[in-house]
């Protein structure tokens, strides 16, 4: 969906788009080339984009891509959609919990463990967002909200162990 | 650079105990934050590292030497000469203008008027506030009074900064920006800073975070 949203702005040859996306998307982990040329034959397989211009020269790179009228409104409601809004937390920081309570191990511990790596991550996310353009800090923003509201469960759960444990245990 | 230390202190407040064996150790030059929970005694434990509060048991360490051992008067003169202060809510003392207040430690020292006022008018561009100097407390917005406090808490360079929830009374973006100047401004002038405050996203400003839990200080455990 990257993908075809950066086409909207304009026709682009898949090494632009590549570049485009690595410059803002991808984090440091660069998209293949194989996965960008994989990603454009499905979407004009699908018919979202359409192949324009080739211009002379031989490889893929010189093929020039364009979003189809199909492609631009799959793309419009995909940003109007909000992203489900699923608490993170409903994974592997509460099972870990549960079952260290029901386990009657020291759930306390863990969620200190937990605590100490959640402020370390903040840490090295403020540092980026301090260094980095703003487009890094929007990110670690996007990180650093997200680790904050975790915190608040583990203070809140850390507080209300004791009658957590007496809920879980049998 | 100067290290601040408490060694094992306890406070109580009548019959309830505030601090039980506190124990934390800032290095010269290093920014801390002491997080936990209202009530865990983190702002006591501040206000006894910076001289304000003695506590009934243990020690306090300032550059190598005990303080709170030292009479009330003498403490005052620390905290005047070494130390500087930021609060919650600014605290500019609201009859002065903002180059007033950013040069009042100054003038306390000694300084004359003039001196002072040329020391601390730099400040102004340095935190992006240029153009407000001759305004007062009342005409400036939230963010622009704590970054006057924050002048006002570096001007004299002291050799420990101490901030009680320095972005409390902000929202979160003006937070970080005051966040932003503090880290750099004490850096640059190699203050040691203690910095209290119960949000994760402003404590990660600092080297490292200390956690006071029940009057005691935790240091983070790491797996």
């Amino acid at each position: 969906m990257t993908l075809l949203g950066l086409l909207e702005r304009e026709p682009s040859h898949g090494y632009d788009l590549k570049r485009d996306y690595d410059a803002f998307f991808s984090r440091g982990k660069p998209l293949p080339f194989g996965q960008v040329y994989s990603t454009l034959s499905r979407l004009a397989r699908d018919g979202k984009i359409v192949i324009g211009e080739v211009e002379p020269g031989e490889g893929p790179e010189r093929k020039r891509y364009v979003i189809t009228e199909q492609g631009a409104t799959e793309v419009e409601s995909w940003l109007t959609e909000p992203v489900a809004a699923e608490p993170n937390l409903q994974t592997v920081l509460f099972t870990k919990v549960v079952l260290a309570l029901m386990l009657g191990r020291p759930a306390e511990d863990y969620l200190d463990r937990q605590r100490a790596a959640h402020l370390v991550r903040m840490k090295e996310l403020t540092d980026i967002k301090r260094s980095g353009t703003l487009v890094d800090a929007m990110l670690a923003d996007h990180g650093l909200f997200h680790l904050e509201a975790d915190l608040h469960w583990i203070d809140t759960t850390a507080a209300r162990l004791d009658a957590l444990a007496k809920a879980v245990r049998k | 650079m100067k290290a601040v230390e408490a060694r094992d202190i306890s406070l109580s407040f009548g019959e309830t105990p505030a601090l039980r064996g506190a124990s934390v150790l800032v290095e010269p030059g290093e920014i801390v934050a002491i997080m936990g929970p209202s009530g865990s005694g983190k702002t006591t434990l501040l206000h006894c590292l910076a001289g304000i509060l003695v506590p009934d048991k243990g020690e306090i360490h300032y550059d190598g030497r005990r303080i709170d051992t030292l009479s009330e008067t003498r403490r005052s003169v620390l905290r005047r000469d070494e130390f500087g202060f930021v609060f919650q809510f600014g605290q500019l003392v609201p009859e002065l203008t903002a180059e007033e207040n950013v040069a009042l430690p100054l003038l306390l020292r000694g300084l004359k008027r003039a001196a002072a006022l040329k020391e601390a008018r730099p400040w102004f561009e340095r935190l992006g506030l240029g153009g407000l100097e001759r305004r007062r407390s009342g005409e400036l917005s939230g963010g622009q009074a704590q970054r006057v406090a924050l002048a006002r808490g570096l001007v004299a360079r002291p050799g420990a900064l101490f901030a009680d929830e320095p972005t409390g009374a902000l929202d979160s973006l003006t937070g970080e920006q005051v966040m932003d100047l503090l880290v750099s401004s004490a850096r640059e002038q190699g203050t040691t800073v203690v910095l209290v405050t119960h949000e994760a996203r402003v404590a990660a400003y600092a080297d490292r975070q200390v956690i006071v839990r029940d009057g005691k200080v935790n240091a983070l455990v790491h797996s």
